[in-house]
């Protein structure tokens, strides 16, 4: 299938996959009595622990910054967009296998997956960024016009990782391992990004290290604009861009070339 | 639209000596392929034109199911083409791809949009696919709370709530109640009378016959005939029976030495063998003595029994019992019911007997039990039984289109006289 050929069966298709996004949505809650509340409540928790932890406990405090809430935002501005970027993988990864059944039986643009996915996870992130930007304001820390320079590094952080995210969900219908192996993978990945820890703190060679995650310079740029209101280093995306190319081409190709081979597969 | 075009189709899967060999091959595509082929369906060709019914038969296994999800497209063809004019709905296997944690309706506009519905569309066919599925409050409750039966009827009316161009469906219905079917049944004629291609997959030779008006007959991946119902049905039933040793017309020499080593048949929980004779073949005849493979309803037959004897019987007998598939037994005789007396038969011997009668059941499928008892006294008892198979084989009787329509158990074939004033 060729691209726009890919995209028109797409449209035709948008009925199914906004219905699949609201019904997932909706199926998620569904036995809780909290319902939406939990998508906000388990980050919540985590930056919890982490601001008691770091910043009370262990009395780290980032370089430069003495307000109250410095820590804090910047922990958010890390680990909100984390768990964007950790959603979209971790389920595009099972995305063929979880819909095994819907694959087999009927024939639909395999495509719409990826979108639904991409949609679910924006959807999610949506809600507790809104929250989030909510708490700025209130505390006075919203930085500005230079906020909108968010929406380009979200969207590359998008691509990228739904460009990861199909390239493990196609190898993982045809090696389970995949799967496994990237869940560890990614808590190592976690934290080799400056998303806890401010990158000043780590000796200069393991910095050097950084520049090879494509994850890090995402994240440090959330925080330049959420915590120091400035605008990102462009160009330090630049590697980041390449990574994201190479990925949605990658998976692209393996997608239209195993597409056939995997429903033999599931 | 509604045509389908089938050319040197095949499908083949992927088999890997070790879980490693795939990934050899993938990073090292230039050391050439490790994998073997296992083809599943081959060479199969076919032109289906708008509005035909086409049943397609063939034992488990063969590759049926296989065509239809190249057909639907769910699964990529190996060789070959398929070429599909307009809408397709198909029923492949249970349920549609349902998601047990949707709710029935949810599920409803979850198919309907991959059918190519938009949600307006559905919500004014809500109601009509509800009343047709009839399942109640259930349509609010998950899908994974429901019994197959009620998938099948969701699914069967999701598919179906707008006449397809062709319609595709694989077994599914044989979940459904008799009068679920019906209704099923009913839809799927008017679909087809109003121009809809039909693919159906039965093991059921009647309702292929009832419904459709051309079969193709798939036997280990290869489509083994094209033509009508009747002659695939004769055909498929006639590989079904070969897997049995057959029996030959007439006893003669050449048959009594080959008939020495023959393997004697088994029958079902309840038989009885014993060391008196034993039963080598049990058979419809055509009239030039070759097995039979599909009976039609009314016809003459001729049902034959053989015995290899292993010691004398002064006053053997022998019986059968027709029974349909509630365990009714329709009809039962044997030899000294009916006032005949075989003669006594010396170990070693063989023991045949052929009984000739109207075949005047309802088309369905029947068992059929045989016995060979020595010594018969009173209303049919005998000394001894020293034989009993049980259920032994199975036949079909399938519709006899030139016929009277009629329903019931057996046909009385009235005859009609009428007076008037």
């Amino acid at each position: 299938m060729m691209p726009a050929l890919m995209l028109k069966a797409l449209w035709s298709y948008r009925g199914f996959v906004s219905g699949s996004v609201k019904r997932e949505f909706q199926s998620k809650y569904r036995n809780s009595l909290l319902g939406a509340a939990w998508t906000v409540l388990s980050p919540l928790a985590l930056i919890v622990v982490y601001t008691v932890i770091f910043s009370q406990v262990m009395h780290n405090k980032l370089p430069g910054d003495n307000t109250e809430f410095g820590y804090s935002i910047y922990l958010c501005a890390g680990i909100l967009t984390w768990g964007l970027f950790s959603d979209i993988v971790t389920r595009g990864q099972t995305m063929f296998l979880e819909q095994a059944n819907l694959i087999k039986k009927i024939n639909f643009p395999r495509i719409c997956l990826p979108v639904i996915v991409v949609c679910n996870a924006a959807i999610n992130f949506a809600i507790i960024f809104t929250l989030f930007v909510v708490f700025l304001v209130g505390a006075g820390q919203f930085p500005g016009w230079v906020f909108f320079d968010l929406l380009p590094v979200l969207l590359l952080q998008v691509l990228f990782a739904i460009g990861l995210g199909m390239v493990l969900g196609v190898l993982n219908v045809f090696f389970r391992d995949v799967g496994q192996f990237f869940t560890i993978l990614l808590q190592f990945w976690f934290w080799f990004t400056p998303v806890v820890y401010p990158v000043t703190i780590l000796p200069p060679g393991v910095r050097q290290l950084m520049g090879w995650n494509p994850m890090a310079a995402l994240i440090q740029s959330y925080q330049t604009i959420l915590v120091q209101g400035q605008a990102p280093q462009w160009d330090s995306l630049l590697p980041t861009l390449l990574w994201t190319v190479l990925l949605c081409l990658l998976g692209l190709k393996l997608f239209r070339k195993r597409a056939g081979e995997m429903v033999d597969e599931l | 639209m509604g045509a389908i075009t089938v050319k040197q189709l095949g499908k083949a899967y992927k088999q890997y000596p070790t879980r490693w060999s795939r990934l050899a091959e993938w990073l090292l595509p230039m050391r050439g392929p490790r994998h073997q082929l296992k083809w599943i369906l081959s060479d199969i060709n076919f032109h289906v034109a708008a509005g035909e019914a086409v049943g397609l038969i063939g034992v488990n296994g063969a590759g049926k199911s296989t065509l239809l999800k190249l057909i639907t497209g769910t699964t990529q063809a190996s060789s070959g083409s398929v070429s599909v004019g307009g809408r397709v709905a198909a029923l492949l296997e249970l349920g549609m791809g349902f998601h047990p944690d949707f709710t029935g309706r949810q599920n409803v506009y979850m198919a309907g949009q991959l059918n190519g519905l938009s949600v307006t569309e559905i919500d004014a066919l809500m109601a009509d696919i509800e009343a047709f599925a009839e399942i109640g409050d259930y349509i609010e409750q998950p899908v994974r709370v429901y019994s197959s039966g009620m998938q099948m009827r969701l699914a069967f009316s999701v598919a179906t709530c707008v006449r397809p161009d062709i319609l595709i469906v694989d077994e599914a219905l044989a979940v459904g109640d008799v009068f679920f079917q019906q209704k099923c049944f009913d839809r799927i004629r008017g679909y087809t009378a109003a121009g809809t291609t039909l693919l159906f997959v039965s093991h059921s030779m009647g309702t292929v016959m009832n419904i459709c008006n051309r079969a193709l007959y798939i036997k280990q991946g290869a489509l083994a005939f094209d033509g009508t119902p009747k002659a695939a049905a004769d055909l498929y039933q006639a590989d079904l029976l070969s897997r049995h040793d057959q029996a030959p017309a007439r006893l003669g020499a050449a048959d009594a030495e080959r008939w020495r080593d023959a393997v004697a048949l088994g029958g079902s929980e309840g038989s009885i063998s014993t060391d008196g004779a034993d039963c080598l073949s049990v058979a419809f005849l055509q009239a030039d003595g070759t097995p039979q493979a599909s009976l039609i309803a009314d016809q003459a037959v001729q049902l034959r029994i053989d015995y290899r004897v292993r010691r004398p019987l002064d006053d053997p007998h022998v019986g059968f019992k027709i029974r349909n598939r509630y365990g009714v037994v329709l009809f039962e005789t044997n030899t000294y019911c009916m006032h005949e007396q075989p003669g006594p038969v010396a170990a070693g011997g063989l023991l045949s007997a052929s009984f000739s009668f109207a075949l005047t059941l309802a088309p369905d499928e029947y068992t059929l039990t045989v016995g060979l008892g020595n010594g018969g006294y009173d209303e049919g008892s005998f000394r001894e039984v020293v034989n009993y198979l049980h259920e032994v084989s199975t036949f079909v009787v399938l519709p006899d289109n030139e016929g009277i329509t009629w329903s019931g158990l057996v046909n009385l074939a009235p005859r009609l006289d009428i007076e008037k004033l």
